[in-house]
């Protein structure tokens, strides 16, 4: 299935480091490419050769395992040398340091650089600093452009398509960068947005910006083609943004009860690590509705697509 | 609970020759009242004439005011854990007592009220001992510590009618500012006692002259208006529904008709004490003249009487506070703070009225109609089809209190030998007369 139209150009960028900017054009050029690495991923032999020579560095200052090693596995799939550097963050002076870093990497001569920062802002900083390309792994609560576009193919794969959908984004999108990227992307290609939560969690600024916003489940989640979850943090389930993990189930968490306001065929997806019984039910989580374990398959495809697609369009690309 | 009369016995109950005053309906008029089956059938001018139904019991009110029993939406009651002050037992006889037919209780018990199990507990002992409406309202945050916010929702759920922080203050902002937004995604109240501890500090009665004159340290009005100023615009901010617990000042009055100019969801009670008393009551260090927020000065209860003549101030409430003989026969300085005010809201109230300070119909609305709406009550009026509680009153009846007309387990009251004008006379919940017992 290929949505690009070939008059129209395609993903021309250095870097990739939000979705913010974006064409349709451009987006689904990134998933149509990812689409062909899809099946790569699943031969006997997945190796290709597009970055053989290439040196890609994960730069992450923040904790990760599943995203690190997704573009881990992303970037020796296409055959470039990857290097993990992680840098604890929690003494770092952001500012100069973050530059510092860069400017020592710079040196080294990498073609890619993939990093995860915790500020937002970061990693667009670190981009002006350095001659290769950089892909955003995600900063602060802004940007997670990978997950956005690794949702979007997931969706697409099962839906057919992304626009008229309507998709439900539950839970903390104040501190989720997934739910800025997801929104971003998903109202480019034309989808129909709505967040829920808490107004603790979900700020009426976001209305402001023209979305849908609701504090009730059975609204938000009525006639929804996809229900995304997202990840709430232990440290604000306990009195500061919601009362008790008790509480935020009832209301928020999906289970089967809530599900069923949704279409009958409707999907459930979570960027992960997901937090059993706080803002998913297990039986949701793990049932037949759930695409949670195909979005980790279609994130090293999508990863594939945009190191590849920014790798291209370095000078010497 | 003793029945003297009404429809347990399947008897209509008509009431004539009353006064008549519906605040919820603009009703003040000579009527009856008929009620069954607990609840009003007809009340007004309009409900004469017709006719008493076969087999009613009829009571001729012989002038007497009628009006819905009064809601008083602060009570502090003992129990759990201080039942030697108070129980439901004794808080709601000294209510019915009163006129009061529903009383909204403060969480600051032992334990608090703030886990649904509670409310649960409160409402399970009301309705086995009570004989008038009790609503608990839960704590705003967890232990009343000011750092957590509680479970709305599920104590929302198991019956809490509001979210207080009772005797405390939150002084952390961004706590408050995060209560008010997620309680207004349940529609609930937040209700504050806006007094700034730090302000406050070791005072014990209003700041200023007498304080002075008395060797004690004193409490600013700041205490109060900074607090109230900041929640005002935390509710702005948190679009949320606020209400100031019991004010006390002449600042505060204007802070909340700019509030209400603004159109933030913000009410305000006062007491009956702090309508009917100012700091010079305290006289030869009184303790049951101390309480919190302090008695002030003479111009700030002339600001506060007229702010809740005009609705400036939504609700009167009675700021009952029961604390026993060793909390009170101590200096003053170590005395607890808090009265009694269940029996003597009513009858302390009604010298506004007499004083021409405001109309009877607009005292019922404050202490009854304002505060059944503002918590979704189904109180405060005579409407067809509400249930029948009401208050019978002698406008003018001259009486002294003294000791024995306290009914509450504790004896700290503000009005010991006051001389009343206006008395109770007969109290019904739910069409059952629950006073005189």
């Amino acid at each position: 299935m290929t949505t690009r139209d070939p008059d129209l150009p395609t993903f021309a960028r250095r870097h990739l480091l939000g979705i913010e900017g974006l064409s349709p054009h451009e987006i689904n050029d990134l998933l149509d490419r990812a689409e062909a690495h899809v099946e790569v991923g699943r031969q006997v032999s997945k190796k290709l050769d597009t970055l053989r020579g290439r040196t890609q560095i994960n730069l992450f200052f923040e904790a990760s395992t599943r995203t690190q090693s997704s573009f881990e596995l992303a970037g020796k799939r296409l055959g470039a040398d990857v290097m993990n550097m992680s840098v604890a963050s929690s003494s770092v002076k952001k500012g100069e340091t973050l530059i510092d870093t860069a400017m020592t990497l710079n040196a080294m001569h990498p073609d890619i650089i993939v990093v995860r920062h915790h500020a937002a802002g970061a990693v667009a900083l670190l981009a002006q600093k350095v001659g290769c390309s950089v892909v955003n792994a995600g900063d602060g609560a802004h940007e997670h452009p990978t997950q956005a576009l690794l949702d979007a193919l997931t969706i697409r794969r099962h839906k057919g398509r992304i626009a008229r959908l309507t998709i439900a984004i539950c839970g903390d999108v104040l501190h989720s960068r997934v739910a800025r990227s997801n929104i971003l992307l998903l109202t480019a290609l034309d989808a129909r947005v709505r967040l829920v939560g808490p107004t603790t969690l979900v700020p009426s600024a976001f209305r402001d910006l023209g979305i849908e916003v609701t504090t009730d489940m059975k609204e938000g989640l009525k006639d929804a083609d996809i229900v995304m979850m997202l990840r709430l943090q232990r440290e604000r389930m306990q009195g500061s943004f919601v009362p008790s993990v008790r509480e935020y189930f009832r209301y928020f968490g999906l289970d089967a009860e809530k599900l069923a306001f949704a279409k009958p065929d409707a999907l459930v997806m979570h960027p992960g690590p997901m937090n059993r019984g706080v803002e998913i039910d297990p039986a949701v989580a793990d049932g037949p509705q759930s695409l949670i374990r195909e979005q980790v398959e279609m994130g090293v495809a999508v990863r594939m697509a945009v190191l590849e697609a920014v790798a291209r369009n370095l000078p010497n690309g | 609970m003793p029945l003297l009369t009404g429809t347990d016995h399947g008897r209509p109950l008509l009431i004539t020759n009353a006064r008549v005053v519906d605040p919820s309906r603009g009703l003040d008029e000579r009527g009856s009242v008929l009620i069954d089956g607990g609840r009003i059938l007809a009340a007004g001018a309009s409900a004469t004439g017709q006719g008493a139904p076969d087999g009613a019991e009829t009571i001729d009110a012989c002038g007497a005011v009628l009006a819905p029993g009064l809601v008083d939406m602060r009570v502090f009651v003992g129990e759990p854990g201080f039942d030697h002050r108070e129980t439901f037992a004794t808080a709601s006889r000294a209510a019915a007592a009163g006129g009061v037919t529903t009383i909204i209780t403060m969480p600051d018990t032992d334990p608090i009220i703030d886990d649904p199990a509670l409310v649960d507990f409160v409402l399970r002992r009301a309705r086995d001992t009570a004989v008038v409406r009790v609503h608990p309202m839960a704590a705003l945050t967890k232990g009343q510590k000011g750092q957590e916010m509680t479970e709305f929702g599920l104590l929302q759920e198991a019956g809490a009618v509001a979210f207080a922080s009772g005797r405390h203050a939150v002084t952390n902002a961004q706590v408050m500012r995060r209560a008010l937004t997620y309680a207004r995604d349940f529609g609930a109240m937040v209700v504050h006692h806006p007094e700034d501890p730090d302000l406050a500090g070791t005072g014990v009665m209003n700041a200023g002259s007498i304080a002075a004159l008395l060797g004690l340290s004193g409490i600013p009005a700041e205490a109060e208006t900074v607090m109230l100023a900041r929640d005002l615009r935390l509710a702005r901010l948190a679009k949320g529904t606020y209400h100031a617990a019991q004010l006390s000042t002449a600042e505060a009055v204007t802070l909340m008709r700019w509030a209400k100019s603004e159109g933030i969801d913000a009410t305000a009670a006062v007491s009956v004490a702090h309508v009917s008393l100012n700091e010079n009551d305290i006289g030869a260090y009184r303790t049951f003249f101390k309480m919190s927020p302090p008695l002030r000065a003479e111009s700030d209860r002339q600001a506060l009487v007229d702010g809740l003549a005009d609705g400036t101030i939504d609700v009167l409430v009675s700021g009952h506070d029961p604390q026993d003989v060793e909390m009170k026969r101590q200096p003053f300085a170590e005395a607890a703070d808090g009265c009694v005010g269940l029996e003597t809201l009513l009858a302390a109230s009604l010298r506004l009225v007499h004083d021409g300070r405001m109309s009877l119909s607009r005292l019922i609305e404050a202490a009854s109609t304002r505060p059944a709406r503002l918590l979704g009550l189904d109180a405060g009026t005579l409407a067809p089809g509400a249930p029948a509680d009401m208050v019978m009153f002698d406008l003018d009846m001259p009486w002294v209190l003294t000791e024995a007309d306290i009914v509450s387990r504790s004896k700290n009251t503000a009005f010991e030998g006051a001389r009343f004008s206006g008395r109770v006379t007969r109290t019904f919940v739910g069409g059952r007369q629950v006073f005189p017992f």
